[in-house]
Parts: structure tokens; sequence; C-alpha cells
């Protein structure tokens, strides 16, 4: 991120001299640009939102502190959508019409990104989503783009390492969020095409404290070789301590959903031996030097977890990549011309991301590889990387 | 000429001319946004407050007809291909059909139990939503078709501004002029007490049926029309904070005062856009409101307010 | 199979016994002043965040959760001094909305001081299962058990032996008749309050090494503990008890052997049916209604 760092202030300073000499004759010089964001800071996806608002208020800080972006200062206008879709569309509404900003990052869950797809069409709105969905970019939308891995890229990364241990049958077990139940989806709508077979497939409620019954359940399923849990929060420790007490053997998987050090230290020592699909941010240190994500990873980690006091999870970095490819695109547009900062997203060619490394096109609106997700295990206390 | 007077028909009047008046102080489709969501939740409102402040049976569970609603219209113009408004309005009967099939059962059960019950309904509802991801979509929500009459396509917020301005007009005509008829004065005496209003010959059930039916069918019609309106809906909308919300609502505008219904619906909708300054301490300053104003006019704001009116009327 | 059915019943009386504590608090609180307070749930989680927060400082675990229910007491306290008491004579429906701007606050104020991620707390006796029968149970359920055993003993003393506990009756049975008998009844409802956040306080320490705590932990525990009261027959102590050990087990029963996406819908079902068939809940009184 160093790096990144330092041609932002190049960029920034040969844009403010660049300004210094407009404004001359002009008065707008310092006008801010304004960055708009929605974010389920609160309600059920509030282990999303909280990061991915603090991540954005840190940035922000830290740009506004190495002298902004095109030598205009950044001001973010960021509201708590409460995990609530119509909240979030209710807010689209006042950051394009009432705040004017010149881009919007946010959208924390794919059901808030999805109602307000209509409106930032309409309005010709560059919008990045921090939502996980596949759905949000396929089929593409102009104004559309967005960051993370989709949950079928999870899935699918799940799959693959439970083929490469000869693992076929699994039961799946979800909690009731959009989250879970997207994770749930992509599991069945991918499972035949992979060779997998689902042979138990249960849910948990909101807000459920023991998950012992449907952990029964999937344990004595005739032919179970591996269990999938889709979800996140407090409910991913509690799956593994149950997981625990019933004494199960089978291989145990979770989702990018659990890959939070709060994960581990929630379930006390029963996490050993998970494994789950994860952004390159979660083993950071294990990367070798020559990994193109090492320095933006370990940077955003240090910065995430000094300032904050708490430990990194993926979704604070979906923050970061959305920001900082809406600030690069701004840059290259060299204005915040909105159909200018649009194409420039669409052109973003290997940026290196918390998340992975992106190159967009007209087709291609989240622009990850596959090799962005890497398989970690549990072991000791910590994350392994594995492969 | 006198009964034109009446306070009713004043306020009549008054919401009319607000409804008229509104949209020149409204500068951007964010304005008129937050206004349609007050006159989609005060549609609500009105019909909640019927069964509430009048014939005195609480629902924990109406953000169920509500999300219903959304769904029935979301589902037919989708999946059936069915004009929205015929969906709309087979919605609104199917509804209304459920509402009349639960509502002697759940009737039956007093106070807190019928709280209980209705509660129970709504998350029965909401779970269902939840749960078939195949029609519903799951709690990812799906997208709902444009609004469109013969053609015609509605899509910008100030078309949308009148249909529900002059749906929120009519529903509150219609319980006026239900309040001010014999079935009025008979939920009143329901809620007086049923006991003696059993006595006294009122077929207590029939009219608690009728209203409960009532409140469904306007939440229902409400939940179309917002499905239409916002383009994408999420079983959110059926949730038990959405039932406690409506409630809210009432209670706060008052209790057995229609245009306090009105303005709880107001107040509550448009709060949280005004409490974003607040950043981290929203939830606090909501909760605070909420109490603070209960604590200190119980009867709800309006009738409150036009207490505080008459007695300084009665002073001078 | 009959370890199946032994390791539902173990999650079922685990979970039942937490609704039922919770749904306990409600009752009393009914009781004592007609009042659903909607901030119930709230009272577990402010324990459960306490003495997390508490352990953390490195204070040793039984003084640790002393402190903690004599912190989420004084939230009762408050709330009932601040809100409940100057509303007195208002209508249910206003209280209880007021309890609920409560909750909200609550949650507010939590998220505020403890952050929104979750944080885990250390089981009383370790975490290695017992093995009944083939069922795996964790000690912590028998802690949760046992000390709803005892709570019950407690409270069925308290209520039938000792002077104040009499009073508390009969001033839910008649807080007109109580006052004149001289029994102070905005004691009573202070106590109550008090009591009922003890209640919750319990339920969420015993409850969080096994479900975690955060800072929306008690909605759904609230919820539920508000079925139990209602199932039982509202007011009837005993009867929130049976309530929320029914809904427990009737949940984790529905999971394992019918559907667990219908989990909670199929225990409203029960719920349902109970009250249509019994509309003052299982041991509610069936008092005639004043006219």
């Amino acid at each position: 991120m160093r790096n990144h760092f330092r041609r932002n202030i190049a960029t920034a300073a040969v844009a403010a001299l660049t300004a210094l000499g407009l404004a001359v004759g002009g008065t707008q010089a310092a006008e801010p640009i304004k960055i708009g964001s929605f974010l389920a800071v609160t309600g059920g996806a509030s282990f999303l939102g909280d990061p991915e608002m603090k991540t954005l208020e840190m940035y922000v800080e830290k740009i506004n502190e190495s002298g902004g972006v095109l030598g205009r200062p950044v001001t973010l206008i960021a509201y708590d959508s409460a995990t609530d879709a119509k909240k979030a569309l209710t807010f689209v509404k006042r950051l394009i019409e009432q705040d004017q900003v010149d881009i919007i990052v946010g959208g924390t869950t794919t059901g808030e990104t999805m109602a307000v797809i209509k409106e930032v069409e309409a309005a010709g709105m560059p919008f990045i989503s921090l939502a996980g969905a596949g759905v949000i970019i396929d089929p593409v939308k102009k104004w559309v783009f967005k960051t993370p891995h989709t949950d079928r890229l999870a899935v699918d990364k799940v799959f693959r390492d439970m083929t490469a241990r000869n693992l076929a049958k699994v039961g799946l077990f979800s909690g009731a969020g959009g989250f879970d139940q997207s994770c749930r989806k992509n599991a069945l709508e991918l499972a035949p095409t992979m060779g997998i077979e689902i042979v138990a497939d249960e849910t948990h409620g909101k807000g459920d404290t023991d998950m012992t019954p449907q952990l029964t359940k999937i344990k004595n399923t005739e032919g179970v070789e591996a269990l999938l849990y889709c979800g996140f929060g407090a409910p991913t420790s509690i799956v593994a301590k149950n997981y625990k007490q019933l004494g199960m053997t089978i291989p145990h998987y979770q989702t990018h959903g659990s890959a939070s050090a709060k994960f581990i230290e929630g379930a006390e020592g029963a996490a050993e031996g998970v494994r789950l699909p994860a952004a390159a941010l979660l083993v950071v240190d294990q990367l070798s030097d020559d990994h193109p994500q090492k320095a933006v990873a370990s940077a955003y980690k240090e910065a995430y977890e000094g300032r904050f006091k708490d430990s990194i999870s993926t979704f604070g970095g979906h923050a970061y990549d959305g920001l900082y490819l809406a600030v690069e695109a701004i840059e290259r547009a060299g204005s915040t011309d909105k159909e200018a900062v649009r194409a420039e997203i669409e052109k973003t060619d290997k940026f290196i991301g918390v998340d992975g490394i992106f190159t967009m096109s007209p087709e291609d609106h989240m622009g990850l590889d596959h090799d962005s997700f890497v398989m970690v295990e549990v072991e000791n206390g910590t994350w392994k990387l594995l492969e | 000429m006198t009964g034109f007077w009446q306070p009713r028909v004043g306020g009549l009047l008054t919401l009319a001319l607000i409804i008229a008046v509104l949209p020149v102080f409204l500068p951007n489709a964010f304005y008129f946004d937050v206004v349609i969501l007050i006159g989609i939740n005060a549609t609500i409102c009105v019909g909640l407050n019927l069964l509430i402040g009048y014939a005195g049976q609480i629902s924990l569970g109406h953000a169920g007809f509500f999300g219903l609603g959304a769904y029935a219209s979301a589902v037919l113009t989708d999946s059936a291909g069915w004009p929205p408004l015929l969906s709309l309005l087979v919605g609104a009967i199917a509804i209304g059909a459920l509402a009349f099939i639960v509502a002697e059962p759940i009737l039956k059960l007093k106070g807190h139990y019928l709280a209980m019950g209705t509660l129970g309904l709504g998350i029965i509802i909401s779970i269902a939503l939840n749960q078939e991801v195949t029609i519903t979509g799951g709690p990812d929500g799906m997208p709902v078709a444009t609004f469109s009459v013969l053609g015609w396509r509605i899509s910008d917020e100030r078309t949308w501004y009148w249909i529900v301005g002059g749906l929120l007009l009519v529903s509150t005509w219609l319980t006026l002029n239900l309040i001010d008829s014999p079935v009025g004065r008979a939920l009143r005496s329901v809620h007086g007490s049923e006991v003696a209003a059993a006595v006294t010959g009122v077929d207590v059930t029939r009219y608690k049926v009728l209203v409960f039916v009532v409140s469904a069918v306007l939440a229902s019609l409400s939940g179309s029309l917002f499905a239409h309106y916002s383009g994408f809906i999420t079983p959110a909308e059926a949730g038990f904070g959405h039932s406690i919300e409506l409630v809210t609502m009432v209670v706060l505008g008052g209790m057995a005062s229609t245009f306090g219904a009105i303005v709880g619906a107001a107040i509550l909708t448009a709060l949280p856009q005004l409490l974003t300054a607040f950043h981290d301490f929203e939830m606090l300053a909501f909760g605070a409101i909420l109490m603070g104003t209960m604590i200190f006019m119980r009867k709800g704001l309006v009738p409150s307010l036009i207490e505080l009116v008459k007695r300084v009327r009665a002073e001078r | 199979m009959v370890a199946e059915l032994l390791q539902f019943l173990f999650s079922g009386v685990t979970v039942g016994a937490t609704y039922a504590l919770v749904g306990l608090g409600f009752a009393i609180i009914y009781n004592a002043s007609q009042v659903i307070n909607f901030a119930q749930g709230e009272f577990v989680m402010i324990a459960g965040m306490s003495t997390v927060t508490l352990l953390n400082a490195g204070i040793p675990m039984p003084v640790a959760i002393l402190i903690a229910v004599a912190i989420t007491i004084a939230a009762g306290l408050l709330l009932e001094k601040l809100a409940i008491e100057p509303a007195r004579d208002a209508s249910v429906v206003t209280l209880i909305i007021i309890t609920i701007g409560a909750s909200i606050f609550l949650r507010g104020a939590a998220e505020l001081i403890w952050g929104r991620g979750f944080h885990s707390m250390p089981a009383f006796s370790g975490s290695d299962p017992i093995i009944i029968g083939g069922a795996a149970m964790l000690p912590q359920s028998l802690w949760v058990a046992g000390a709803t055993i005892v709570i019950i003993a407690v409270m069925r003393w308290f209520f039938t032996r000792t002077l104040l506990g009499k009073a508390m009756l009969a001033t839910s049975y008649n807080p007109l008749v109580a006052r004149l008998m001289g029994i102070n009844t905005r004691f009573i409802l202070s106590l109550s309050f008090g009591m009922a956040a003890m209640l919750g306080g319990i339920a969420g320490i015993l409850i969080a090494p096994i479900s975690l705590t955060y800072p929306e932990v008690g909605v759904m525990l609230g919820l539920k503990g508000f079925c139990a009261a209602i199932l039982g027959g509202l007011g009837n102590p005993m009867g929130a008890i049976a309530g929320g050990l029914i809904v427990g087990i009737s949940e984790a029963l529905t999971a394992g052997y019918v559907s667990s996406a219908y989990k909670d819908a199929v225990a409203f079902v029960i719920i349902l049916v109970v009250l249509v068939v019994m509309p003052n809940g299982l041991f509610g009184i069936r008092g005639t209604e004043r006219v």
C-alpha cells in the first residue's frame, strides 16, 4: 500500500499544481469530492457493516491527510441503512438528490444493494457495491460494480477442496440471514455440477443459541462425509462448539463469513481443523514476500488493528477496495464527471486490493480472479494457509 | 352546513389541503420519497388505529399483512405475469379472506394473549417468506415490476406521490365515516366494555372481525403499492420489527385519533432521516425520544396537544 | 434412536430453561404492573456483556458475576424509576411502547459501550461434554438446568412463605385493595423490576458461554421469553417456567424430527393452537372479566 500511497501523493501533487494554475481564474479549486455510502452498521448484518464503516472513515481521513484526490479534499457522507432494503433506497435517493455525491461506495447486503440498483441506474451514478451475490453484476448493469468475491466463488472453492480430499456427500447447514441463504442457494446449485451430493440441508433461526439438534441430524445422516456451514457472526462459533460437543469427526467447512479472529476466540478451541475460504488478508503474514497482495493487505491489517484495537475481518477489506477503486478511477478520469469515472472504473487494470487483483471490463464488473480466495485451516488457535 | 365544520370534516379538508400543497415545498426526489413512505405507513396506521384505538384490539403482526400484500403483487406480476392492478386487487381480496379466516379464533383472545396471537401470526408469515426461496427469493428479496395501468407506466416519485396521497385521503375518509357510523359507535362500546356491549345487543365478534379485516386489507394495499413503488422488496417488510414500528406509530400519534395515527407515521418515518446527524448515537436518541414522548404525552401527540390547546383556551 | 431423542431433549431443556428464566421476569413485572416489559431481553444482554468485560479486566469469575448481576439490577431499577414510574397512570399500551423505547435505548447504549462485535465467555466448568445414553451434554447445560431449579425453589418460597412475596401476589390480584391493606405498591413495582432484571441477568450469564454475547442477543431471547410467559398463562410464574420448557423442547424436537427451517414457525403454531383452545394459556387464571 505504501506504493499505492506514494502514487496517490504524486498524482495529488500534480493535480494540486494544475488546480493552483486553474485557481487563478476559477474559484472551485478546493470543492470537495463527495463519496456517498450506505452501510448496514446496525441490524442483522452489523457484523459486516461495522468494519466497512470503520474502514471507510479511516481511509478517507488518511486520503485527506495526504492531500486529497485531484488536490481536492474528500468528504465521506455515510448513512446507516440498518440492514433494511427500504432504508437503503431512501438513503440512496438522499445521497443522489440531496447530498449530490460524486460516487457511491456501499451496500453491505445483497438485499440493500439490489433495492437501489434501479435508482442508481436511472440517475447515472457510479456505484460500487460491497455485497456478495452474483446477481448484482450478472447480468452487467452499466453503473454498478462490486468488490467482494461472489458467494458462489466461496462455495466453489470449498467444493474443490472437498473433491481434492475425496469428500462427496455433504451435510449443509445454514443460518437464516441473507448471506447465509445466498451461500446455501449457491451450494445447492453448484453441487450437482461438481460431483457433490447434498445429503442433508438444515437451517437455524435468527438468534438461536444451540444448534445441536440440526447437527445431530446431520451427524446421523447416512453416508455424510463433510459438513459445510454457511453463516457469520456468533453462530459460526456456536456451530463449532456444538460440533465438538457432539463428538463429530467429519471434516468441517465454513465460509468467509467466519473469516475473523472472533470466530476462533468464540469457539474456544472448538474451531481447530475447520477449513474455510478467505481473502489473502487473513493470512497475510504467511504470504511469501513476492505475493502481489502482501504489501497492500499487511498495511491494511496494521492500520485497522492499530486504530480500532479489533481484529480484521474479510468485510472491512471490501470497503477498502471499493474506496480505492473509486479514488483511482477519479484520479485517472481527472474529474468527477460521472460518465468518465464510470468508464475508468470499468477500465480498472490489475488494481491490487485487499480482496485480490481486480481487472474489470465491460463484461465483468467485479474483475476478481478465482485465485483471490485462499483456503485456510484453523491450527493452534490461528489461521494456517493451505496449498 | 354545521356538519361540514365538524372537526372531523375540517381535519379531512386540512389533510387534503396539506397533500395538495406539500409538493411545492419538496425540493427533490429524496423528499418525495420520505413523504411517500409516510403516506404508505400512514395508510396502514389509519387502519391499524381502527383496530387498536377504537376496537381496543392490539395487533403485533400487521407487518405480516403488509408483507403478504407486497409479495402478492411481486409474485403475481413477476411469475404469473398478471397486470399490476389485478395483482394488487387479488392480493387484497386474498389477504382480506385470510384475515377473515384467522380473525374469529384470534380475536377471541384478550389483551396480551391477543398480542401474542397476532405476533405469532406475523412471525409465521415472515418465516414463510424467508424460507420459500424459490417463490420469494429468500432473505435477499426480489425485484418488482414497474406499476402500470392500461399501458401507463408509473415510475417517477411525483406520480407516486399523488397515488399514495389519494389512497391515504380515501382511507382516512372511509375510516372517519366508519367511526361516525353505527358500526363505529358499536366499536367504541366494544373498547369500553365488551361485556356491556354484548349485553346491550352489539354483535361484538362481528364488529371486531370487520375491523380486523379492514385493517388487514389496508395494510395489504399499502404493501402492494410499496412493492411497486420501491421496485424491490425483502421479507424484512413482514418482520416483527416492522410490526412493532407500526404499533408505535399509532400509539405515539395518539390512539383513537385517526389524524394522530397519520402524525405518528409521519414522525417515526422522518425521524431516522433527521437523526443521521447523531451518527453512533442514533439508536440511543431514537429510544430516548420514544420514551420521552410517551412519558410526557401519555395519550399520544395529537390528543395531548388538543388537550393542551383546550386548556389554554379555557384559561383565557 | 434413543440417543438422538435424548440429544434433542438436552438441547430443548437447556434452551427452554433460558426462555423460562426470561419468561419468569415477564410474569413478575406483569403481576406488579400489568406491563409487558419488552426490554426484558436487554437485561440478558447487559449481564452477559458486563460479565465478559469484567472477566477481561482480570476480575475472578464469581466476583464478576455478582457485579454483573448488580449492574443489571441497577439497570432494571433505573428503568422503573426513570421511565415507568413517571408514566404510572398511563394506559398499558403506552407503557409497552415505553419499554420498547427502553429496549432500543439500551441496545444503542450497549453498542456504544461494547461495540457491535460478539464476545465469548468461558464455561463455568470446562467444555468437555458429558456423555449420557449416547447423547452429549455440556457441563454448562447442567449449570443452566441446576440454576433454574434453584431459582424455581427460591421463587416458590418467596411467593408463598415471605411477607414480601405475599404482598407482591396481593398487589397483582388487586392493587387498590393491596394499597388499602397498607402494602407499599410503589415499592412492590420497583422490586418487581429489580427481580425481573436479576432473573434476566442470571439467564444471560448462564447462557453466555453457550450462546456467546452481543448487543442483539436479547432480542430473540426476549421474544421467546414473552412466548413462554404467555403460553404458561400470564402472571403465573410457574406457568412461565413450564411455558419456557415447552417452547424450548418443541423447538428442538421440530428441528430434529420435522423441519429445521420451520422450527420457529412450528413453535408459534403450537402457541397459537394452545391459545385458541385455552385462551388464558396453559395455567392462566380463568378469571371473570371485570365489567
